[in-house]
């Protein structure tokens, strides 16, 4: 047994102990799915394979897809899963290509404030001594400050979409205050629109007159929506950047007295109250606001790291809350879910094996 | 060790290439019977000519089994992962210009830009229930691309001809390709999204970062000398 091995098997144990029960999962998954959930772009990070009958499979990227749909067939209700094993990612230059991942879901419709906490000080004891440095976030207070924007529904869809694209998110955001190249594109679209101008071109292709002109509607709609005001647009970029110990990042969040946060806000602090009583030293605990929007993309709620400092490594580990996955996955049924994986090859070459 | 230059092995490309070199004093030429692919360099010493598929070049240069090789810009970045890192550009050529574009139907009036598709994207996937399909054989060009712009419940089906018939054909709701002049694209009813094109290709003049070069460096210095090309670090 190699080392990270040795360390998995261990790190499994322990969480077995805490009460999980082991869950074991195909290497080959359905390719459809998984494109489905993460779009085109995970064809660059998984590795595709053909099956003669059952068509596209991919070499599993992660756990979390096969461990809720395993669930979701008949799971009892709360439930602790654990798992160990390699996952495939590509990767540019030396980066491991096939790694393992040890990790911990758990399915509970109650507290879900106690669900991350448990969830957060499980890792956080099982990474103790290691010198790392914890990271939280909160994609729930991202998407609530969204929702709370002074603007249509179809605008607060669109920036939904693209809470995990952050460059894409900002784009639309300056449009939609009516700044920026998107923004006087648009309006020159929209006044060709307007002046009724045809083109000489058969309709061809699956999408029909009828969604062209539904567009064309929704377009016009929407340049006759006021731009999203300046200081909501600031208000949202500054959340966005805001970093702190988290009973502080509360405060600040708190200070600004914006009325769509409260119930976001008051999950956090929840969360707080809940770390504090699993153990956990919140005063000096990290939130960074924008931690999770990139490369997490199913996590909609709590999120965490770990990561060591000051070295050219992946986070030892990561984790969240994925509540719409199981939605998603679940065809009709759904369930909180919050959970983390650890990689055993990052410990140990961290020297602390 | 004699230094091999590895060029297209037939049409335009092979004529054009040979040009260029011909107009910096160096000339290549095919030998031996017409269908043979053999041929031979004077002007500078210690070069072998290698006649080859335009599209096999990028994989040659990476392998290392050419020193040098003259390709579409578009290929190299398309076929080699990380191209930087196998591969210099020495020298654009100046010809084979051709851009790799999306496109949508003409009759979508209400897309002009990746941030029109990507909204429609979204809607096509709320009706239909699958994601938009793009036709190409540029996937790791057009994937790069369209996540660098945000555009989202795309997927990309591969169609490796006649690629402007896809969209009538229903097999895929926006293309994209290469194009020089855009004819074929309007003779299918499409039309280029106004933003910048995915890459603009032209044919060039490649070095190979993992080739053994050894003595093949006095012939690459003599080369790239009347070729008036400047070397890189490294070489």
């Amino acid at each position: 047994m190699t080392g990270a091995e040795q360390l998995a098997a261990d790190l499994l144990a322990k969480m077995q102990a805490a009460g999980a029960q082991p869950i074991a999962a195909q290497v080959l998954q359905p390719a459809e799915t998984l494109l489905d959930l993460y779009g085109e772009d995970i064809r660059a990070r998984a590795y595709v394979t053909q099956d003669p009958r059952l068509g596209e499979m991919m070499l599993r990227p992660d756990f979390t897809v096969p461990v809720v749909q395993a669930h979701m067939k008949g799971g009892a209700e709360p439930a602790r899963y654990c798992y160990s094993g390699l996952v495939f990612r590509k990767q540019e230059g030396a980066r491991a290509r096939e790694y393992l991942q040890v990790g911990y879901e758990l399915f509970a419709r109650e507290d879900p404030a106690r669900a991350d906490a448990e969830v957060f000080a499980l890792f956080s004891q099982l990474l103790e001594g290691r010198g790392l440095r914890a990271v939280t976030g909160d994609i729930g207070i991202l998407k609530a400050a969204v929702e709370g924007l002074e603007t249509s529904p179809a605008r607060k869809s669109a920036l939904m979409r693209h809470i995990w694209r952050p460059r894409r998110f900002r784009a639309l955001l300056e449009r939609m205050g009516g700044q920026g190249p998107l923004a006087e594109a648009r309006a020159a679209l929209v006044a060709r629109l307007r002046a009724g101008e045809t083109v000489d071109a058969p309709q061809i292709g699956l999408r029909s007159r009828e969604e062209i002109a539904e567009r064309v509607a929704r377009l016009i709609a929407d340049a006759d929506t006021p731009p999203i005001p300046a200081a909501q647009v600031h208000a949202l970029e500054q959340l966005l950047a805001l970093k702190g110990p988290v009973p502080l990042a509360l405060a600040e969040l708190r200070a600004q007295d914006w009325a769509a946060l409260a119930p976001a806000l008051d999950r956090l602090e929840a969360r707080l109250e809940a770390l504090e009583a699993a153990g956990i030293d919140t005063a000096t605990l990290p939130f960074e606001a924008s931690f999770g929007r990139t490369n997490m993309e199913y996590y909609d709620g709590f999120v965490f790291g770990f990561i060591a400092p000051g070295r050219d490594l992946p986070p030892v580990a990561t984790g969240g809350r994925y509540d719409a996955l199981t939605a998603v996955l679940g065809q009709g049924r759904a369930i909180p879910a919050v959970g983390g994986v650890i990689r055993p090859e990052v410990l140990e070459a961290l020297g602390c094996g | 060790m004699r230094l091999k230059l590895g060029v297209p092995s037939k049409g335009r490309l092979m004529e054009q290439t040979f040009d260029w070199f011909g107009a910096r004093g160096v000339s290549l030429r095919r030998t031996g019977a017409s269908r043979e692919y053999a041929g031979a360099v004077e002007g500078v010493k210690g070069v072998d000519l290698v006649l080859l598929s335009a599209s096999e070049i990028p994989r040659e240069l990476a392998a290392g089994r050419i020193h040098l090789g003259v390709t579409g810009s578009d290929l190299v970045r398309e076929h080699l992962a990380d191209w930087a890192r196998e591969v210099v550009e020495l020298a654009p050529m100046g010809f084979g210009h051709a851009d790799l574009i999306v496109a949508v139907p003409k009759a979508w009036v209400d897309v002009e830009t990746l941030d029109d598709l990507d909204a429609v994207a979204a809607a096509f996937r709320a009706r239909h229930g699958f994601r938009l399909r793009i036709a190409t054989k540029y996937h790791r060009l057009l994937r790069d691309y369209l996540r660098a712009h945000g555009v989202a419940d795309y997927q990309l089906v591969d169609s490796q001809g006649a690629t402007e018939g896809t969209v009538k054909n229903l097999t895929a709701e926006a293309i994209a390709d290469i194009t020089s002049t855009g004819e074929t694209l309007t003779a299918n009813h499409l039309k280029i999204l106004r933003d910048a094109p995915v890459h603009r290709s032209q044919a060039t003049l490649f070095a190979a970062r993992g080739a053994e070069w050894g003595d093949a460096r006095e012939a690459l210095a003599a080369l790239s000398a009347r070729l008036g090309v400047a070397l890189p670090d490294g070489f």
